[in-house]
């Protein structure tokens, strides 16, 4: 016997949580617990007054256990409101990701073409390195890391993703 | 505003809430919380022997008389003994309040002695939980976490209360009532969706109603709307093990409980029927068996409070999200509005008897054993003829499903037992619960040899308060349902089933102060059953059966409705791995 695998669609949650001891590993706990993927969770407070905080997933799974991630979600007590980004209509999302790139000579040079092409910016350099920060969609992020990859990549770090939906409404 | 400590702001709001009985054990970190309670004229505190007993004492005392269960345990291995009865109540949604202690907040991440990090651990097996750090939010919290516990689908909440935090004092008045705001569960039906039901089931030639502990949970009102409906469309009446006495066994309508172990004609006419309402269930694997062929050309509307249990596994027609209560109320006030008729069911029945026919319930009784089966029809017979108010509870195993097919219940909050989890160990604790809420009641718990084990030192429980508890033991010297299943899977290779160096269960209840009986054969089990039923004070009864009885009808693992096994001779004794990898 082996474990079958089902067809996954990659989905953007964004939540409204109370700004309390625990909420994330609530949620996090809840992915784990029913065996729910998460690609990238982002959290930070939106009030003035820290009261609540808006936390994006990023999750992929079949249609049924989407709408199960979202039924769960929203019926955690400090969950205010759950909206799926990709279904709920034109959405924008962001990453910000800071590249960390050494070479010298064509290399050197290289980087800093693709940087350009990518609108990446530099915000930091020494004779053999650039940190470029960059933001964009998660793929815009893939590919330019990938291209860096082969000039001579030292390390990343991502925020993972940001998004709201498009237009004047709030969620 | 006077100034009052934890301890005493904490007993304070119990009161408020209207809590009569508290189950709890001592310890260190709840010390404050103790003298709180030390002589309460109003708050009855029941001293359990592990607080595994307390969990489930609190859910028995919830089942029964629809109040919330408060159980006080002390931090550390406190809190943790606590988790199984707190994952129980939370899988049969039953209220609960578990208070725990914890270390005084400064030595919190400290490893400090008997800390365990409560929030934590009890955060995916309760509805909600608190620690909580200051007095003066400690009202409040304990009022939400009431309400939180008793509305929407019910659930066991916990507060979680550092030592320091009940000796410090905070200004106390009475709180308000302060929900989250983004707790708001739906009791009302869409009015869209509650047309939409009514014209489906009124326009359906094969309905079936399936019903769940919903229905027990939205209150005895729920129950009663249940028969009217029932009454006013003639559709026939089935029940997941949750939902037992929510609707009168006695009933033309009722088909007995459906799923594994339910019978030929409940499975069968899910299978068959155009039209399923399901109330308050919610499409467990032991109810569906196969998903794909599962009542595969019907139509199905799912009420229930619980939107994350609509589309779960099985995927409906209509979702109408609602307390049960309120949802039914509406449709029938719908379908007298609109003036519909019962439709012509008949063909519908003539089929459903030529399943009941088949008598699935039926078991050979003729040998010098005592069928199990047979020991809890006589017990129901028994109990009938007292005429008195009788509670049954159940551990787990075959005398549970033995107990579910063969007692019949009549009314909601009479059948107590452990369904989405399974726990044994369950049974007993929960009967003295149920006694607790119960005094007049005769409370009865149905076990077996090895699940009354698990909690067996509730024995001294009992006897303390006076509670006359039964506990009728179907002995089989097994783990009866392990060795059915080995059976059927491992070609009966008896691996740990057996059970070995058994006590003597009457000397055992003896050394309690308990009466102890032993029913050795047929002969004397009604004689055996009536004794127990008129000694006053608690009785176990060791009640010898046939060892190697199987419990049927039965729908293996992953198996369709179609697929029911009906007697032993259909054991292969082999699977496939699909079919093993299935719980
Ligand atoms: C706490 C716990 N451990 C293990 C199980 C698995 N289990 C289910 S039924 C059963 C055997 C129960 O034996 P007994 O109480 O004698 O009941 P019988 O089936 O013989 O009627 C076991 C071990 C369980 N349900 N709960
Ligand atoms: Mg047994």
């Amino acid at each position: 016997m082996h474990i079958q695998e089902e067809l996954s669609q990659r989905h953007v949650l964004s939540l409204t949580v109370s700004n309390e001891a625990g909420i994330l590993a609530r949620i996090a706990g809840l992915f784990t617990a029913r065996g729910y993927n998460i690609d990238s969770l982002t959290v930070a407070d939106i009030t003035d007054d820290h009261a609540i905080s808006r936390i994006t997933i990023v999750t992929s799974g079949p249609p049924k256990v989407i709408d199960q991630i979202i039924a769960q979600l929203d019926r955690l007590v400090p969950v205010h409101k759950v909206t799926d980004l990709t279904d709920a209509g034109p959405f924008v999302e962001r990453e910000l990701a800071l590249v960390k790139v050494a070479g010298t000579g064509e290399d050197r040079i290289e980087a800093l073409r693709l940087a350009d092409v990518f609108r990446a910016k530099v915000v930091d350099t020494t004779i053999e390195s650039f940190i470029f920060e960059l933001t964009g969609t998660t793929e815009k992020v893939d590919n330019f890391v990938a291209l860096m990859r082969q000039i001579g990549l030292v390390e990343v770090g991502r925020t993972g993703v940001v998004g709201l939906m498009r237009g004047k409404e709030a969620v | 505003m006077a100034e009052k400590s934890g301890a005493d702001i904490l007993v304070e709001c119990l009161v408020d809430l209207g809590v009569e009985v508290v189950f709890g054990y001592p310890g260190g970190a709840v010390l404050p919380i103790y003298d709180a309670l030390y002589n309460h004229p109003t708050i009855r505190h029941v001293l359990v022997r592990h607080e595994q007993g307390a969990t489930h004492m609190a859910e028995g005392y919830a089942r029964s008389t629809g109040k919330p269960g408060v159980v006080l345990v002390t931090s550390g291995p406190g809190a943790t003994n606590a988790v199984t009865g707190i994952t129980d109540a939370l899988l049969d949604s039953i209220p609960m309040i578990v208070i725990t202690g914890q270390v005084p907040t400064q030595l919190i991440g400290t490893d400090a002695f008997q800390e365990a990090d409560t929030v934590g651990i009890t955060r995916h097996c309760s509805k909600h939980n608190y620690l909580v750090k200051d007095p003066a939010k400690l009202a409040g919290v304990v009022h939400e976490a009431f309400h939180i516990a008793t509305t929407g689908r019910p659930g066991p909440v916990v507060v979680d209360i550092p030592k320091n935090v009940q000796i410090a004092t905070a200004p106390y008045a009475r709180p308000e009532l302060k929900v989250h705001a983004s707790y708001r569960p739906q009791t009302k039906a869409d009015a869209a969706a509650i047309d939409a039901a009514v014209e489906m089931l009124a326009a359906a030639e094969r309905p079936v109603l399936y019903t769940g502990g919903g229905v027990i949970n939205s209150g005895p009102q729920a129950s009663a709307l249940l028969r009217e409906l029932a009454a006013l469309t003639g559709a026939p009446v089935t029940s997941t093990l949750m939902g037992l006495g929510a609707f009168p066994a006695s009933s033309d309508q009722w088909l007995g409980m459906l799923g594994m172990h339910g019978t030929y004609e409940a499975n069968w006419a899910m299978n068959q029927a155009d039209l399923i309402l399901c109330i308050g269930a919610r499409f467990d694997d032991r109810v569906t068996g196969r998903l794909d062929a599962f009542a595969p050309n019907s139509r199905k509307i799912h009420i229930d409070i619980d939107r994350s249990s609509i589309n779960k596994t099985v995927d409906v027609d209509l979702a109408v999200v609602a307390d049960v209560g309120s949802a039914l109320d509406d449709m029938i006030a719908l379908w007298k509005q609109r003036g519909h008729q019962q439709q012509d069911l008949s063909d519908w029945w003539s089929r459903i008897a030529q399943w009941r026919a088949k008598r699935s319930l039926s078991y050979p009784d003729t040998g010098p054993e005592i069928m199990p089966q047979r020991a809890i029809a006589d017990l129901y017979q028994a109990c009938r003829s007292t005429g008195k108010d009788v509670i049954i509870t159940t551990e787990v195993g075959q005398h549970q499903m033995w107990a579910a097919q063969h007692f019949g219940f009549e009314a909601p909050n009479k059948w107590l037992t452990s369904g989405g989890l399974g726990t044994m160990g369950y049974g007993f604790p929960a009967a003295i619960g149920a006694q607790m809420g119960n005094p007049e009641s005769i409370t009865i718990c149905i076990a077996g040899d090895a699940s009354i084990q698990m909690n067996i030192q509730e024995l001294g429980t009992a006897t303390q308060y006076r509670l006359p508890v039964k506990i009728f033991i179907l002995n089989n010297e097994y783990m009866g349902m392990v060795r059915q299943w080995q059976e059927l899977t491992y070609e009966s290779r008896y691996s740990n089933s057996y059970s070995d160096s058994l006590p003597d269960f009457v000397k055992l209840g003896e050394a309690y102060g308990w009466t102890g009986i032993r029913i050795e054969g047929p002969d004397d089990l009604e004689s055996g059953i009536r004794q127990m039923l008129e000694t006053p004070g608690p009785v176990i009864v060791d009640c010898r059966v046939a060892k190697l009885s199987n419990c049927f009808p039965m729908i293996p693992s992953g198996a369709a409705h179609t697929d029911m096994l009906l007697d032993p001779n259909q054991i292969a004794g082999i699977m496939s791995d699909e079919a093993k990898a299935l719980v």
